[in-house]
């Protein structure tokens, strides 16, 4: 049974306690297919969203998580807070721990601040992305997705194409599935590869048109246009040549493979608009798909916590 | 004053003999067995290592500027906490000891407080902006060691052979702090495996290795002297080793750190293994032990990096690079070095104290007639675990906190005065 504080990624937590928050989500599921969508699970809690970067769907996926359950929910964004008066990260989480919060979502741009802010604050902490380090609901509810597909996760191919060198979604999943026992390969240029991840489990390529064959899950990543000024590649239309998913690349998969991406999606570069939105595209269950697994998540930790 | 060392085991150049060695002043009078001298402080080494001085060629003090992280005062006291008699300062202070004035200044704050022997290291450029050199000759008129930008490499290869060149005019010595910045590119830890696993932003070993190549083939085409500071990669090991048997005049140091610890500190987000350059990997350890088994690695330096508590204690990217490094050092080297046959005690002896004095030219770094009394007794069987909390040193950032060492410093001396130091057990 779950019984750990926090959430900080799935680097760290056993195939069982992942296996714990994917079927209490499947009860959360249901919840939200009623007509009434409202559970007490985490009525009288206090549950506070801290957001040092931007974000639409991962904030507001908590937010309502948090909500349907009952919890009372304060948002804080690092732009509008004593983050820019200079205040330190332990300085806010001793403050969020005084006004008796009892759950913070923190996003951050740096890797390792939700393990700073967690070893400081006596509230349970869920990491909601940090830095390229890890982002563990969102792997958790692309994992959800798949077994919801596929029933079993165990020897399912798992393609993941794209920036996987800054991608803490692609890390998270990697940890993730590994551990669930799926087949993952990364795809892309040598240089959106992180260093040294052919020492892990995971299959290397950067041929996408070779090693898409017979996936199963075929996920996009987010390519931001910063990195081509940083030389990383060198330019949309060659990138979209050879990492773009599109139609012709999706054929080659598994009959019955299904597309993934975290979003948000930049349509032309990394996913083409043909299939983006085509039947096999899971994309918008992942969200809602997310809402149910977020609600797993706070629910098992605040109890963890009570006991 | 007279000093009698009674029955300790004295470390003599490649060879260690059980001695008494006695002192009067700040001179080592005579060296012998059962010495029959009559003096006014004893101390019975029994069972213990007499050994010279500890030198540390490469530390922070932090003074001018940033007295909240250390100071000359605390800086020097923990130097003899840590059995270091003599130290040479970095110059990356606040403002940057880039002239003949403030080279003075540290000069004369190390005499007022009277502890380990200070020696500045000037700055080889103005401001440390790597532009124009800096006056190295009245730095060195008044006192400076050598000569380096450290934290900050020399960008542009011509400044960076000009004051080589200079340099070697003036017979003094420029310290490289190997970093290629644009190869670095805000990196944080080593790149690999462990910088993947834990999302933080790698460092390419290439940035080092690509500006060691730089300066020493810029000192091998000039005929100029060059000290490699802080080596922590095995093919910069490689590449220093090839360039001494072409006969290069390069030396080199390296760090307790690189050979006591790798890059696996860093997975739980740790900032006092954040370290410049970064801990590496086993293969590294390994090289950097055999470079100093063979004698490519002249030195072992602490690279003591003395942070405010309230400046570590921030996301791993925010921290500072460094860790305290004074107190640690020599139990480090006897651990990981001496306990494990890998060198001997006579040979780390070597490493800590006679090349560094050498390489520096300031004298001392042995124990023999004749030569100035900077002694440490050294206790080999004492293990302990290391408390930073109670570190001397205002630097309380010590990555290696809470790991169980052996071989403790217990008598400190300086030019034949004993100096009192802080007894960690009580």
């Amino acid at each position: 049974m779950l019984k750990r504080k926090d959430l900080l990624g799935l680097k760290d937590i056993t195939a069982e306690e992942m296996e714990e928050i994917l079927s209490t989500a499947v009860q959360m599921r249901k919840i939200l297919d009623q007509n009434v969508k409202k559970t007490p699970h985490l009525q009288g809690k206090s549950v506070t969203t801290l957001f040092y970067e931007n974000s639409t769907r991962t904030r507001t996926s908590f937010e309502t998580a948090a909500k349907i359950m009952g919890a009372n929910t304060t948002s804080i964004s690092a732009q509008t807070s004593s983050v820019t008066k200079g205040e330190t990260l332990i300085d806010t989480g001793k403050n969020l721990d005084a006004l008796l919060t009892d759950v913070i979502i923190m996003r951050h741009s740096m890797s390792g601040a939700p393990h700073l802010l967690a070893k400081n604050v006596k509230a349970s902490v869920i990491n909601a992305g940090d830095g390229m380090n890890e982002h563990p609901t969102q792997a958790l509810l692309d994992i959800y997705t798949m077994k919801e597909k596929f029933g079993d996760i165990k020897g399912l191919k798992v393609v993941i194409a794209g920036d996987v060198k800054h991608s803490r979604v692609a890390r998270s999943n990697i940890w993730g599935l590994r551990k669930l026992g799926a087949e993952v390969t990364v795809c892309a240029p040598k240089t959106l590869l992180p260093a040294g991840i052919e020492e892990t489990d995971v299959s290397v390529s950067t041929d996408l048109d070779d090693c898409i064959a017979g996936a199963n899950v075929v996920m996009g990543l987010r390519l931001q246009l910063e990195r081509q000024q940083a030389g990383l590649f060198p330019s949309a239309a060659e990138y979209n040549a050879y990492y773009g998913l599109n139609a012709a690349r999706l054929d080659k998969a598994d009959g019955d493979a299904i597309l993934m991406h975290p979003g948000p999606v930049n349509r032309g570069l990394e996913i083409g608009s043909d299939i983006a939105d085509c039947e096999q595209s899971y994309i918008l269950r992942q969200v809602t798909n997310g809402v149910a697994v977020r609600m797993a998540v706070l629910f098992l930790l605040t109890r963890a916590k009570q006991q | 004053m007279s000093l009698l060392i009674k029955n300790g085991m004295v470390v003599c150049g490649d060879e260690t003999v059980d001695a008494d060695v006695y002192a009067e002043g700040s001179k080592i009078v005579k060296i012998g067995a059962n010495l029959d001298c009559a003096a006014d402080n004893v101390i019975d080494a029994s069972g213990k290592i007499v050994m010279p001085g500890f030198v540390d060629m490469h530390c922070h003090l932090r003074e001018p500027g940033q007295e909240y992280k250390e100071d000359i005062a605390s800086g020097s006291a923990a130097a003899l906490r840590g059995g270091f008699t003599s130290v040479a300062c970095m110059p990356n202070t606040v403002p940057p000891i880039d002239n003949a004035a403030l080279v003075k200044y540290v000069l004369t704050r190390a005499a007022e407080v009277d502890r380990a022997k200070v020696y500045p290291i000037g700055c080889i450029t103005k401001h440390q902006q790597g532009k124009e050199i800096a006056e190295m000759g009245f730095m060195k008129e008044n006192g400076a060691v050598a000569f380096s930008d450290d934290g900050r490499p020399v960008e542009n290869a011509n400044i960076m052979r000009l004051a080589l060149e200079y340099a070697s005019g003036l017979k003094t010595l420029i310290i490289s702090h190997s970093e290629d910045k644009q190869l670095a590119a805000d990196g944080v830890v080593n790149e690999g495996l462990n910088s993947t696993v834990s999302g933080l932003k790698g460092i390419t070993r290439a940035a080092e290795e690509c500006m060691v190549s730089r300066d020493v083939i810029l000192a091998e085409t000039l005929g100029a002297r060059i000290h490699i500071a802080h080596v922590s990669t095995r093919g910069s090991v490689e590449i220093i080793r090839q360039a001494k048997a072409r006969g290069v005049a390069v030396t080199c140091e390296t760090c307790p750190h690189y050979f006591s610890a790798t890059d696996d500190e860093i997975l739980n987000y740790n900032t006092n293994s954040k370290i410049n350059p970064p801990l590496r990997l086993q293969s590294d350890v390994e090289a950097i032990i055999e470079g100093l088994r063979d004698g490519t690695i002249d030195a072992i330096a602490t690279d003591h990096a003395p942070h405010h508590a309230d400046e570590k204690n921030l996301e791993f990217n925010l921290a500072p690079f460094g860790t305290s490094g004074f107190e640690t050092a020599f139990s480090l080297a006897y651990t990981n070095l001496v306990e494990t046959d890998i060198i001997d005690i006579a040979a780390l002896s070597k490493l800590m104290s006679a090349n560094p004095a050498k390489i520096l030219g300031i004298g001392s770094g042995e124990i023999k007639e004749g030569e100035r009394a900077d002694i440490v007794v050294i206790d080999p069987e004492k293990s302990y675990t290391v408390d930073s909390s109670k570190f001397v040193s205002k630097g309380k950032n010590s990555l290696f906190n809470g790991w169980k060492l052996k071989g403790a410093v217990e008598y400190v001396i300086v030019d034949g005065m004993q100096k009192e130091i802080k007894n960690y057990d009580r």
